[in-house]
């Protein structure tokens, strides 16, 4: 249980994706503007990094390492993240479209988003078993979450009401804002758990 | 060896079964909608010029298909390709207006004053910015074809100072419309055959100083139509097509003749001949230019 609970926030706060390990920043960009949007990709990020961390866990325990395939790992993930991030435009087309149109291209762009495949492959480097790998990958998610929906809402206020020079105007003050926030949550790597 | 056996194999099969998955999901989840999108969008121009008021050519077809567009929403289009998508969408067409840009001026070169020389740049988007024109009225046409320039489908021409639109050309995308800097271009509907050839708001007396043609707002025209179709917004009559049975009893009453029909053959003819003359004194003009600098190129020759 306190293996699970120090998974979680570790994930969420100490190692958080985007803001410790630098994990999927472009969809941190791309969609991060707008909350309800950022919020809708954080889910979809979420629901594909929890289901790739089972499904590779899966493969690699029971395919990959009994046949000695442990070089094969970055490969065969590719080709499960690819499946599933397919799979999940499908369903959102059907059953969310409103959804699919806000998050457009950026939803064809988990297929290569890093954080996804990072954390089927921390998994397998930290020997995690199959349930630590789900939470680590939803909790990753979360985190992911917690950092997009964050930082769209500062960058709602940063367009509607900030003062910035013309020069920063837009992206750059982003990029700025971003490493703020990350500088922020390095306080929290001195959270010692159990 | 026997490693690379297995790598092939297992990702061979690996990706057998997510694409066996893949096939499955994509018929459980077909979205039926988006069949007709594409279809529709196939018999739209593609020119994504924006007249239609959707972003372009894909938004048009997608509000079609969701009904939130009618079947001849392509104003560029006409009636072939609203035939064509209501194929698609196996509706019938509703008869569609045709519309076209009309510019609302008849203050050609030898009827309207200038009070100033202009010798900018050759815009009208410059011309207003210096005393908002050199034409004695404020509204005129300034001739200076920023229109033209907006026009894709070569269909307005500067013809004596005013611009003309070729109906036979126009195919109503509004983009001589939004450029006017004098907002004095409009879509009027082609079957109803009077147009008001003035946008002047001035008082009579200011008109009749400036042009010899325009507006003068003594609203004869209302009080000819009998069937309600013109009224007076400030001191210029506006014509409700919706109303307007096309009986030009009003440009019988106007006695400034500018309510004319616009369609009659004489005026084709008219604007055919005007357009023919200004061509040919361009070409006269290029080939007097040539001929002075043969002869100067000549001169300097035998100067050698």
């Amino acid at each position: 249980m306190t293996s699970i609970l120090s998974i979680s926030l570790g994930a969420i706060l100490i190692n958080n994706f985007i803001l410790s390990q630098f994990l999927g920043c472009c969809p941190f960009f791309g969609v991060s503007k707008k909350i309800d949007t950022a919020f809708g990709m954080g889910m979809a990020v979420t629901f594909v990094m929890g289901l790739a961390s089972a499904v590779t866990w899966l493969i690699n325990t029971f395919v990959l390492m009994p046949l000695g395939l442990g070089f094969m790992q970055t490969v065969a993930f590719i080709l499960v993240i690819a499946t599933l991030v397919q799979f999940i435009e499908m369903f959102l087309m059907k059953s969310m479209p409103a959804l699919y149109q806000a998050l457009g291209i950026f939803l064809p762009l988990i297929t290569t988003n890093c954080a996804v495949l990072g954390v089927a492959l921390q998994n397998v480097q930290k020997g995690y078993n199959f349930l630590e790998s789900i939470v680590y990958g939803v909790t990753g998610g979360l985190g992911f979450m917690l950092a997009i929906v964050l930082f769209a809402s500062i960058r709602e206020r940063l367009d509607a009401s900030a003062e910035c020079p013309k020069c920063f105007e837009g992206v750059p003050i982003a990029l700025i804002s971003a490493s703020l926030m990350a500088m922020a949550f390095l306080g929290f790597s001195g959270m010692k758990i159990w | 060896m026997i490693n690379i056996v297995y790598a092939v194999l297992v990702l061979g099969v690996m990706g057998l079964l997510f694409g066996v998955l893949l096939a499955f999901a994509s018929k459980i989840f077909a979205v039926e909608v988006d069949e007709r999108i594409p279809a529709v969008l196939e018999c739209l121009p593609g020119a994504n010029c924006g007249g239609c008021g959707f972003t372009g050519c894909n938004a048009l077809a997608t509000a079609i298909v969701e009904g939130k567009a009618p079947v001849n929403g392509c104003p560029v289009g006409g009636a072939a390709v609203a035939e064509k998508v209501a194929a698609v969408m196996g509706v019938e067409v509703s008869a569609s207006d045709k519309q076209i840009a009309h510019v609302h001026c008849s203050g050609s070169c030898e009827n309207v004053k200038n009070r100033a020389n202009y010798e900018g740049i050759e815009d009208c988007l410059g011309a207003i910015r210096v005393a908002n024109g050199y034409k004695a009225c404020s509204f005129a046409c300034l001739g200076l074809g920023t229109c033209v320039k907006a026009c894709k489908f070569d269909a307005i021409h500067v013809v004596d100072g005013v611009a003309k639109v070729d109906a036979s050309k126009c195919t109503s995308c509004g983009q001589c419309a939004a450029a006017c800097p004098k907002h004095i271009i409009s879509l009027v509907p082609e079957k109803n055959p009077v147009r008001i050839d003035c946008s002047s708001q001035d008082k009579g007396k200011d008109v009749m100083d400036a042009c010899t043609v325009g507006c003068i707002g003594c609203s004869l025209c209302v009080k000819t139509c009998k069937f309600d179709a013109i009224h007076m917004e400030g001191n210029l009559p506006v014509i409700d097509y919706d109303k307007c049975k096309g009986c030009q009893m009003c440009a019988k009453a106007c006695p400034r003749h500018i309510i004319e029909p616009w369609n009659t053959p004489e005026k084709v003819k008219e604007l055919q001949e005007l357009k023919a003359k200004q061509a040919a004194a361009k070409k006269a003009a290029m080939e007097k230019a040539a001929a002075a600098k043969k002869a100067q190129e000549a001169t300097a020759g035998a100067a050698e």
